[in-house]
């Protein structure tokens, strides 16, 4: 099922002929329209009769006592109609909630503060200056506590313990996890010619979405109905656990994720904000708004990586890998938040053993409690596939530098073979397919890899400092099947309802959430493609629990995976009935017919035929139906993926360094992806483009610091710095097309697959560049220069 | 206090707290949502409009600060005629994904091309340095730009295109 396309990037010419493909294709987005008039319906674009404005109060220390809080002041403001502390919600049972790894978060601090940030008190006043005004006058006595920063001193004996609201706790130590077998890659690495370690930190960075968290919740005091408008990714998740955590009847409770700008994995769990704002809805009988800035958002929402990782690597002396052992600890802040499935607390990272055909493999992860805002997966993670694919693109560099091998060529010798898939690999993955030899040498060529090879030389002769990396992913994407993977108990399968409308049209009801990836456009494609509707004529709805299927929402590049099937099963179940309906039409028995695009044909009588507008309209009318059939034309399922999907890609980074302030010019980046069936080819480019400048960020940017008193040092965009369109250069993107052989349509995800693949690629470069075998991100300026000159940059 | 802006060519009055921000006026009081806020420290360029035709971060304006003056938003680019080349060129070139960073971008982008109606991809990047965008890798608005660029108004739209002059 493999093949390799001819180069295909997006056409330039200024006056392309309009394209509207009836399935899949370059089709142009229907959400553009809204979004360039500025007629998007963001969560703070809300305006409700009489809907009041919420704002936090959050501790300014890392770890301290609560001795008093004093509110008075705050509530004789004259626009204040509430304030609520961490007391008044124990009286509701709601001072503490559960998180997605069956932890539990204060929602409002009652017995001490955890992290700089956290939440202390929620003010509802009758305008946004007034909410802000009335934090201002809470007074909080706190008893300071010693922090625990550094997640390599959390288990020290002695070490301050951050839970002690957990009954019996005396350390800081959140669990151990592993994968694959200890004592067969002990073994390996025993008798290796070549053994090669290097300790790394994946620094803890920030989704940062540029539209921040935030709500509107209406409690309807007659109908008893909660109608909570959220930032959210998984609005069906949430609503489920509002019934279970707050105690109301599901079916009174209504969650709508409206147009979401950029969610990023920032926008999964459930945030106090959220809680806060449900519960001031309650006590004062009118709409809460609560919308957080960016300081907020950088210091108490969901974070990302800050994994620890000491990485081996067992090779031949000829480049054979055999092996690749690593130790993790996990920095998961006051509260384990992370977002994954049950079964899994680190998430997916046992698939660092990467794109290679190892002999063996192990990991151990250990998570701990520090006193930093919760989190950990996010950010285009795909439940820590990011941190899994630097490890092993980072080893394998390592190991190329000791053995003195080109990197590419190395890689080339290691990959997995196409007639190994599907591939088990040695921690329990099947990867579903891949042709990596023929992605690989196709990225090289686009980069004219030999080429930059002896321009390097040439450079290097004259004293410049100019490198090139590559890295070779394997992706894991499309949670997932539900025997194994499931968020807090609720299976990872998505539901799909397609009805068609008497006059043809349709809507397709999905239940994943975009936040800016095309979903109405694509799945309105998916559609398309099954049953030959134009998809300008296929409304697709998401968002609304009170109007969708139920499902766990868009992280982990999941939709096109899982709910993407969906939409193609239901299509397909759509399409099954209309041929029994055009049998009747036609008087003919339904295996007499045959398919083409939007029509169901007489065999051997092609002009004999019942669109679908037409089979439509009579399965809405008086037409006599079969015995068993009902009128109407739609369907609904469930879809439950046998398998996840392993899209994977080719990156090489060109980079330019100045020897004299360690300054990194990223000057060219080609990415060739694979994420099999392509349905919006221009959708894919949009997709890479955007993880392509979040992995140039990571690398040479982005960081979430603290100091030794736990204050958050990257709490704005003034410290948290992200790529602008002068960072980045003019991304070169090509692709190959290998179909998932499970998937409905062949299709993989491909969201996530640059964030995850393009970090290493720039680091790659960057060490490359500078001789230095390894230096932790982010490669500032100061850091490189410190790396070139014997220092190491001092980790986080 | 009283004040008087004009925006997208109409005039509004309204009686407004000094501290009170161009954004959230734009925002709250006249209900032109288009305009977005992503920071509290005037990074991120969501909130851009055109001030007297010079784009402006409305989060870092007071709305005390727009009395008097031209103020154009998101909602003032498109014309009689249909959507300014701008508008189509996000469209065209896919510039925007969640279309958060889009109504800041595009009044850039409009002031970019009012004084300089034939960019550089450098003088492009350039100008949109002060706006961050997390979905697109900034390529896509790069073309976006310059199929606009490529793509001008009729000419009889051209005065339209001064600041305030009602669409």
């Amino acid at each position: 099922m493999t093949t390799v396309e001819e180069s295909a990037p997006a056409p330039e010419p200024a006056s392309a002929p309009e394209e509207r493909p009836i399935g899949y294709g370059r089709l142009k987005r229907k959400e553009d329209p809204r979004f360039v008039r500025g007629k998007g319906h963001y969560v703070d674009d809300i305006q409700l009769p009489g809907m009041l404005h919420g704002a936090v109060l959050r501790s300014p220390l890392a770890h301290a006592r609560i001795v008093s809080i004093d509110t008075s002041a705050a509530e004789s403001h004259p626009k204040v109609k509430a304030v609520i502390t961490g007391a008044a919600l124990e009286g509701l049972g709601l001072a503490w909630m559960p998180t997605l790894s069956m932890d539990t978060q204060a929602v409002l601090a009652t017995d001490k503060v955890r992290f700089q940030g956290q939440e202390v008190a929620f003010v509802v006043a009758e305008d946004h200056y007034a909410a802000r005004d009335a934090v201002e006058l809470i007074d909080v006595e706190y008893e300071p506590l010693d922090p625990v920063i550094d997640a390599r001193h959390a288990l020290d004996p002695g070490a301050p313990v951050i839970r002690d609201d957990q009954e019996g706790r005396t350390d800081n130590h959140i669990f151990d996890w592993e994968a694959g077998d200890r004592e067969a890659t002990d073994a390996v690495f025993a008798r290796a010619d070549v053994v090669v370690a290097q300790d790394m930190l994946y620094p803890r960075v920030h989704p940062a979405p540029l539209e921040t968290c935030g709500c509107v919740a209406d409690m309807d005091p007659v109908e008893g109905k909660l109608t909570l408008w959220e930032t959210t990714q998984a609005p069906h998740a949430h609503r489920t656990l509002y019934a279970m955590v707050a105690g109301l009847p599901e079916h009174k409770i209504r969650v709508v994720s409206p147009d979401i700008g950029g969610g990023f994995g920032n926008k999964v769990g459930i945030y106090p904000g959220y809680v806060c704002a449900v519960v001031g809805s309650i006590l004062t009988g009118k709409p809460v708004k609560w919308v957080e800035d960016r300081s907020e958002n950088l210091m108490s929402t969901s974070f990302a990586r800050d994994y620890h990782m000491h990485g081996e690597i067992a090779a031949s002396r000829d480049g054979r890998i055999l092996a690749v052992r690593v130790n993790v600890l996990a920095d998961h802040g006051a509260f384990n938040g992370t977002a994954q499935p049950t079964k899994y607390p680190a998430g997916f990272f046992h698939i660092f053993t990467g794109s290679y055909d190892i002999e063996a493999a192990h990991c151990k992860v250990t998570g701990v409690y520090t006193n930093k805002a919760p989190g950990g997966v996010a950010y285009a993670c795909s439940f820590r596939v990011t941190e899994a694919v630097y490890l092993v693109e980072r080893m394998v560099d390592c190991l190329a530098d000791e053995l003195g091998e080109d990197p590419a060529e190395l890689r080339m010798k290691n990959l997995l073979r196409p007639e190994q898939f599907p591939y088990h690999n040695k921690t329990g993955w099947e990867y579903d397919s891949g042709d990596y030899p023929a992605t690989l040498r196709k990225a090289l060529d686009v980069a004219g890899y030999a080429e930059l090879r002896r321009e390097q030389a040439e450079r290097r002769a004259r004293g410049e400092l100019m490198g090139v990396g590559v890295s070779f992913f394997t992706e894991t994407v499309g949670a997932g099947p539900r025997a194994h993977m499931d968020i807090l108990g609720l299976g990872m399968a998505d539901g799909c309802e397609l009805r068609i409308h008497p006059t043809g049209k349709a809507v397709l009801r999905i239940s994943v959430q975009s936040q800016g990836q095309g979903h109405e456009t694509t799945f309105a494609q998916i559609v398309a493609e099954e049953l030959g509707i134009p998809p300008e004529d296929i409304e697709v709805v998401h968002g609304d629990t009170d109007q969708t299927p139920f499902g766990l929402g868009t992280y982990g590049s999941r939709s096109t995976p899982v709910s993407g099937a969906a939409a193609a099963v239901v299509a397909r179940k759509v399409r099954d009935k209309s041929r029994i309906i055009a049998g009747a039409m036609l008087e003919i028995s339904p295996e007499d017919l045959e398919w083409e695009k939007g029509r169901w044909f007489v065999k051997g009588d092609p002009g004999n035929a019942k669109t679908i507008p037409e089979i439509a309209l009579a399965a809405h009318g008086a037409l006599e139906l079969p015995e068993g059939v009902e009128g109407h034309l739609e369907a609904t399922t469930v879809y439950n993926p046998p398998n996840l999907t392993y899209p994977y890609g080719a990156y090489i980074c060109v980079v330019d360094v100045d020897p004299g302030t360690g300054v990194v010019k990223v000057r060219r980046f080609v990415a060739v992806d694979d994420c099999g069936t392509r349905i919006n080819p221009t959708i894919i480019e949009g997709q890479v483009h955007g993880g392509l400048a979040d992995g140039v960020g990571m690398a040479l940017m982005e960081i979430i610091a603290f100091d030794e008193d736990g204050n958050c040092l990257s709490g704005s965009f003034m410290d948290y710095l992200l790529p602008t369109a002068l960072e980045v250069p003019a991304w070169e993107l090509d692709h190959t097309v290998t179909p998932s052989p499970h998937h409905p349509i062949g299709a993989k995800g491909i969201g996530e697959s640059a964030t995850v693949g393009s970090p290493p690629a720039v680091v790659n470069a960057v060490m490359d560049a500078i001789g230095v075998r390894h230096a932790d991100m982010p490669l500032t300026p100061g850091r490189v220069w410190q790396a070139m000159h014997g220092g190491v940059g001092a980790p986080q | 206090m009283q004040v008087t802006i004009n925006v997208n060519g109409e005039d509004h009055s309204a009686d407004v707290e000094a501290r009170h921000l161009l954004v959230r006026f734009l925002r709250d009081d006249l209900g032109l949502t288009g305009t977005h806020w992503g920071c509290d420290t005037s990074n991120c360029g969501t909130c851009v409009v055109l001030m007297d035709g010079e784009p402006v971060k409305s989060c870092t304006v007071l709305a005390a600060m727009a009395a008097g003056h031209k103020v154009r938003t998101v909602e003032g680019l498109e014309g009689p005629d249909g959507l300014d080349p701008v508008q189509q060129g996000f469209v065209e070139k896919h510039g925007l994904q969640c279309g958060f960073c889009t109504p800041g971008m595009m009044m850039t982008a409009r002031a970019l091309l009012d004084r300089n109606p034939d960019p550089s991809e450098d003088e492009i990047r350039e100008a949109i340095s002060g706006q961050l965008c997390r979905c697109t890798g900034y390529l896509n608005i790069v073309r976006a730009v310059q199929w606009a660029a490529q793509h001008p108004a009729a000419p009889a739209e051209a005065p339209a295109q001064n600041a305030g002059r009602a669409a």
